[in-house]
Order: C-alpha cells, then sequence, then structure tokens
C-alpha cells in the first residue's frame, strides 16, 4: 500500500509542472566572473620531446582587460594560446574560463561556443566564399548540424554582419570572395569574424603582421575599443604596436612568466632588457651577452 | 511560378544551372522513353531498348558521382572507396531479385536461391529473411551502406583522420569487402553474385516497359537528388562543409564541431551511392563482388574530375561522357581503355583543374567582359551620336 503510495508520490514529483528535468536544463551556465576576472591559467608545463614549452606558467587576465604577451620566439606565446583554445592538450596545470569553465576538458568547438575567439597567426578565411558568407558562418548561433542546416538568417543577424561590416571597413567587398583580398583586409575579415561571435574573451595573434602603417594603426584604435566590453589578449612582435596600445604587457620567455606590467615598468625591468628587449635595444652589441642571456 | 524557380535556382553560385539541368534531364528522358515504346522498330528516331538500359546505366553511374562529389568536391574528403556503398545497394536490391525468383530457379527450390541449393544449405541464413519485401529491401539498400558510412565515417573523422590516409582506408574498407564476398560463405553468392532474376514487383525484368520504367524512375530520381543535394549545399550547412573543405581548424575555432558534419554529409553521399547501386542491378541483370574492386572506386573520382568537381552538374556530365566514351572505346579498342582512361586523368589533372565545368566557367568568363564591351561602345556611339 505505501509502496504504492510513495511511487504515486515519485511521480509526481517527477511531472511536477514548475521544475525542469535535469538533462533537459541547459549545460551551459554563464561565465562567472564575480572576482573581476575572466581568466586563470596556473602552473600550466607542456613539453615537446623533451623542449619545455611551458614551464609552470601562470597567468591571470581581468574582465574587460586588453593584454599584451610578448616574448622571443619559441617563448610559448602561441602555444598558450593553443593551450586555452583546446588545440594543444598540456601535461599539467590549470585553466579557467571565469570561475567555473574548466578548459581543459572542452574541445576547441565547445571551448569556441563558450565565447572564447581565436585569430590565427596567419589570417584563415574561407577563401572560396564571400566576405558575408565568411561572417555569417561565424555568427553566435547554434551550431549543431540540424539547426544549421534549416538556419536562415534573421534581419537581427543581417543587421548585426552589416554592422561588423563597417567596423572592419569591408562593407563594399561583401559578396566578394575572401581570397581575393589584400593580406591586410583578411586580417581584417578575420578579426571581423571575431567580432560577429560576440565572444567573451579574444585572442588576437599577431594581428598587424604584413599590415601598412594606416592599417596598423586603424587596428590598434579597434582592439583598444574592444576592450572594456571584452577582454582582448594580443600576442605581438612590433613594439611598436603594443607600446600604442597596452596597458598590461606580459613577458613570457622559455615558457613562463618572466614580467608583467605596464609598458615603462617592463622596459626599465632589468630580467627583460637581458632576455628580451636587450636584443633590440643594443643590436649593434648583440653577439655573445644575448645568447648567454637566453641560456641563463 | 517564380517561387518555383527560385526554390530551384537557391539564388548562389551554382544554383543557376539546377532548373535547366532539371528540365533537360527529364525532357531527353521521355523523349528517349517515348521513342523506344511508341515508335515502329524501323523508325529512324527509334530508341532501342539496348540504348534505354545503357542511359539508365548512365544516369546511375552519375548518380554515383554526385555521391563521390558531394564529399570530395564539397567537403575535400577523397573518398576511393564508394563503389563499396554502391555495392551493397546494388546487393539488396540483388537480394530482392533473388527472392523473387522464387521456384523459377535452375533447381526450383521454392525458398532458397540456386546458389544456396548448390552449396547444399538447408534453409535460408537470417540476413536473407525479409528481403522478399520490396520495402524492406530498399529500406536496407539504403540503411546498410548509411550505416558503414557512419561507423566508418564516425570513427574514422574523430581521430581527425584526414586526407592521404583517409583515402588510404576507404581503399582498404573496400577491398576488404570485395574479398568478404567472394567468400561462398557470405552467403552472397560469392564470386558468381546474384544473377538470373525473373521479375520486380511482379513485372517482367526483360520487358522493355519495364526497363524503360526503370530508367525513367532512374532519371526521376537523379533529378530529385540533384535538386536536394544542391539545396543541402546552398544552405548555410553547406557554407559549413566548404568552410571545413577549406580551413577546417578555423571551422573548429569558430565553434563547428567539423566531425559531425563530416559523418553526415559522409552517411548523405553514401545512401546516394547505395539507390544508385539498388537502380543499377535490375537494369544491368546482376551484382558480383567485381563491383567492390578498388579500381571502380578510382574510376567514379575521375569521373567527377573529368567533370569538374565542386559542382554537381559538373560531376553528372562527367559520369555520363566518360561512360559514353568507355562504351565506345571498349567496343574498338577494349584493351586500350584502361590507358585512355589514365591518360585523360593526367591530362584534366594537368590541363583542366577544374574539369570541363571550369572551362566552361572560364568560356563565359571571357565571352562576359566582351559583351560588356560590345554594350559599352554602342553607348558611347550613341552618345557621341547625340552630339
Amino acid at each position: 500500500m505505501s509502496a504504492i503510495e510513495n511511487t504515486v508520490e515519485n511521480l509526481r514529483e517527477t511531472f511536477r509542472r514548475d521544475q525542469v528535468w535535469p538533462f533537459l536544463a541547459p549545460t551551459q551556465t554563464k561565465v562567472n566572473v564575480d572576482n573581476q576576472m575572466i581568466l586563470y591559467v596556473e602552473g600550466l608545463n607542456l613539453s615537446f620531446d623533451g623542449f619545455k614549452a611551458l614551464n609552470n606558467l601562470n597567468l591571470y587576465v581581468n574582465d574587460g582587460e586588453l593584454r599584451c604577451l610578448i616574448g622571443a620566439n619559441g617563448a610559448g606565446k602561441t602555444t598558450l594560446m593553443d593551450v586555452i583554445t583546446g588545440k594543444t592538450q598540456c601535461d599539467s596545470g590549470t585553466v579557467f574560463f571565469g570561475q567555473n569553465h574548466n578548459l581543459l576538458n572542452k574541445d576547441e568547438a565547445e571551448i569556441a561556443q563558450l565565447g572564447i575567439g581565436r585569430k590565427f597567426q596567419k589570417p584563415t578565411v574561407f577563401e572560396e566564399q564571400t566576405v558575408f558568407d565568411n561572417l555569417e558562418l561565424s555568427l553566435k548561433t547554434d551550431k549543431g548540424v540540424l539547426p544549421t542546416l534549416f538556419s536562415r538568417l534573421t534581419p537581427t543577424q543581417i543587421d548585426r554582419i552589416d554592422e561588423v561590416l563597417k567596423i572592419i571597413g569591408l562593407a563594399k567587398h561583401r559578396f566578394m570572395l575572401a581570397g581575393a583580398l589584400s593580406h591586410g583586409q583578411k586580417q581584417w575579415l578575420e578579426i571581423g569574424m571575431l567580432l560577429a561571435a560576440d565572444p567573451r574573451l579574444l585572442l588576437i595573434d599577431e594581428p598587424v603582421a604584413g599590415m601598412t602603417p594606416q592599417e596598423t594603426e586603424k587596428t590598434a584604435e579597434l582592439l583598444t575599443s574592444l576592450a572594456g566590453e571584452r577582454t582582448v589578449i594580443v600576442v605581438e612582435h612590433d613594439m611598436e604596436f603594443v607600446r600604442s596600445i597596452a596597458r598590461t604587457v606580459t613577458v613570457l620567455h622559455q615558457g613562463s612568466v618572466l614580467a608583467e606590467g605596464t609598458m615603462d615598468q617592463i622596459q626599465s625591468n632589468k630580467d627583460v632588457i637581458e632576455v628580451y628587449l636587450g636584443e633590440e635595444a643594443g643590436e649593434s652589441e648583440v653577439g655573445e651577452d644575448a645568447v648567454e642571456g637566453e641560456n641563463a | 511560378m517564380t517561387r518555383l524557380t527560385e526554390w530551384f535556382s537557391a539564388g548562389r553560385s551554382s544554383g543557376k544551372h539546377t532548373l535547366p539541368f532539371v528540365v533537360i534531364l527529364l525532357v531527353v528522358s521521355l523523349l528517349a522513353s517515348g521513342a523506344n515504346l511508341l515508335l515502329p522498330e524501323d523508325s529512324a528516331l527509334y530508341v532501342s531498348t539496348y540504348t534505354i538500359t545503357l542511359l539508365g546505366k548512365y544516369l546511375c553511374y552519375a548518380m554515383l558521382a554526385l555521391a563521390v562529389d558531394i564529399i570530395w568536391g564539397y567537403c575535400g574528403i577523397l573518398s576511393l572507396g564508394h563503389g563499396a556503398f554502391f555495392a551493397l545497394g546494388g546487393y539488396a536490391m540483388g537480394m530482392y531479385l533473388m527472392r523473387q525468383i522464387g521456384d523459377r530457379g535452375v533447381y526450383g527450390d521454392p525458398l532458397l536461391p540456386d546458389f544456396m541449393v548448390f552449396l547444399d544449405w538447408k534453409e535460408l541464413p537470417w540476413f536473407w529473411l525479409g528481403m522478399d519485401n520490396f520495402g524492406f529491401a530498399m529500406l536496407m539498400a539504403v540503411v546498410v551502406p548509411g550505416l558503414l558510412a557512419f561507423v566508418f565515417g564516425w570513427l574514422a573523422f574523430r581521430s581527425r583522420v584526414t586526407g592521404v590516409y583517409l583515402s588510404i582506408m576507404t581503399q582498404a574498407l573496400t577491398y576488404a569487402l570485395l574479398l568478404a564476398f567472394f567468400r561462398n560463405e557470405m552467403g552472397f553468392g560469392g564470386n558468381n553474385g546474384l544473377t538470373d532474376f525473373k521479375e520486380i514487383l511482379g513485372f517482367d525484368l526483360q520487358a522493355d516497359s519495364t526497363r524503360v520504367s526503370l530508367f525513367m524512375i532512374t532519371a526521376f530520381l537523379l533529378a530529385v537528388l540533384f535538386v536536394v543535394s544542391q539545396r543541402i549545399l546552398s544552405s548555410r550547412f553547406g557554407k559549413v562543409v566548404l568552410a571545413i573543405r577549406d580551413a577546417e581548424a578555423r571551422s573548429r575555432f569558430i565553434g563547428y564541431r567539423t566531425d559531425r558534419y563530416k559523418v553526415w554529409l559522409f552517411v548523405y553521399s553514401a545512401v546516394i551511392a547505395g539507390i544508385a547501386g539498388a537502380l543499377y542491378v535490375p537494369q544491368v541483370g546482376i551484382i558480383n563482388p567485381g563491383e567492390f574492386s578498388p579500381i571502380n572506386s578510382i574510376e567514379m573520382v575521375i569521373w567527377v574530375a573529368v567533370g569538374g568537381r565542386g559542382t554537381l552538374i559538373g560531376a553528372v556530365i562527367g559520369a555520363i561522357l566518360v561512360n559514353y566514351a568507355k562504351t565506345r572505346f571498349t567496343a574498338i579498342l577494349p584493351d586500350a581503355w584502361l590507358f585512355a582512361l589514365g591518360a585523360m586523368f593526367v591530362l584534366v589533372t594537368l590541363y583542366l583543374p577544374k574539369g570541363l565545368m571550369g572551362l566552361y566557367a572560364q568560356m563565359m568568363a571571357k565571352r562576359r567582359p566582351r559583351i560588356l564591351e560590345e554594350s559599352a561602345v554602342k553607348e558611347s556611339a550613341t552618345k557621341e551620336s547625340e552630339v
């Protein structure tokens, strides 16, 4: 008797209308940035065949910050981005997006859907498709197979694409094949694709490589305007460019953080001068000093 | 009507050829069928049943080329094993036709096909059960290739196997099936395959009307699959597929699970190949393990390359032209055909990387500016005369 009553009670509980069954509840929760921190990278280690690409790397990025990463070739900048975006598995360490999303157990697509956009070193756009299509593909939508098959562009989405086209200055070229764009325009299109996805965190690898001075200036303006609303991490070799946009700079060296601070602090930092800026500052007297610095 | 044309042409790049293609395909097939059934045999315009069957065969190959093009031309997955899906679809149809023979076989067994009696089998293997039902057999012609493609694709694409390695694996897949189907113990007629079919759905397979109907059904299904594929490939799904072909990593980083897209496209393509196989078997009257041979699968790729990959219409034209050439060539110089095929592939790769459709597009592009120039000249001339 009571067993039946229990079952009925359980059933009633199961079908209560004011609740959502756990398996139907949306699994993607919002990124928790209560501590004003959007990215926590702690104790990251990664080695390729004995070469330590990342060596106990710690990095914290505030929400809405514009952060520049600099460092010599092989310092681990791109590898760090690979780990954050799920392209490469690290050996040990943790990477959290907000307080609640562990990025290490997610794949590239899931990380992208969480709102982390990435721009590659070499501009990669879909060359055989129009600028407009490139942006359409990048929109923040349901990226599943079936929803994509039956999706149609909504007026809001078209407006969004138009808006992005205006920002990146390609409004006139919207129906041009992306492959026909100039190098600088491709860089811009790729940034535009990031914008169309409306990400929380943008990882931008060498945005001004191969750009003319005017284009570089415009890019600097764009990136600065993005910060605040979004968090931007820029990897760049061009020190002029970094100086023009940076508020906080992190210097990587041999897979770990060497120094962090404003550009002025960095430039007067002894370690940094020794291993990185030293090479550029004292170009004439490079030679042995720099090599020793590298080995140290 | 305008909505219909809109729906057909879908407004995007290669979509503008869809409506003319469908119309031409259906009109030509109807004319050929009419010429066979309605005209007397001594008429100059009479189309022989042999030709009808040949055309039907070409259309099956065209459908198969469509399947190969969808994954190779649009998604960059070079499958050298599509013959496997084609043959599986064919075997499903063959099994149905075998069961239809009933007691009219050489041994007159009401239940067992001849080869089973010959092998001294006492009862029908479990996978032959239900194949006497046409609906079920057709379902299997679609489901079996689809399922195989799903399992294969799921394993391969999830492990991110791409390029040459994938091609070799597909080749191995079809070769493995070839060896398996050669074995008598498999229960598919061993190296003789399935043949000696009598009728389909009660219609005599040798009758002109049945042949013409099969041909018309093939033409109609080809048109339907063509339009559906065109629609799929011009949807956002199709754009994602192109994106995967050109920059897979990029597509992943904007949030698409590329492996799932590839798996489903692969399954779709395999299903088309299965349908093509099922239509092929009643028209040629036999299915044997030879259809699994890797060379067949490579030939399909050549059809698509000749026609122009990345355009559905190119695949269809390529399949029809190459097979027509094959028919003519093997009649004149049977032993030289493979050399001709190889030469064709080399020439197309070197001089026509985009195939015949690419050549056509090039010619159109050359003509267009000239027309523009001419009109510009005319305009300026009229302006001058006005002045």
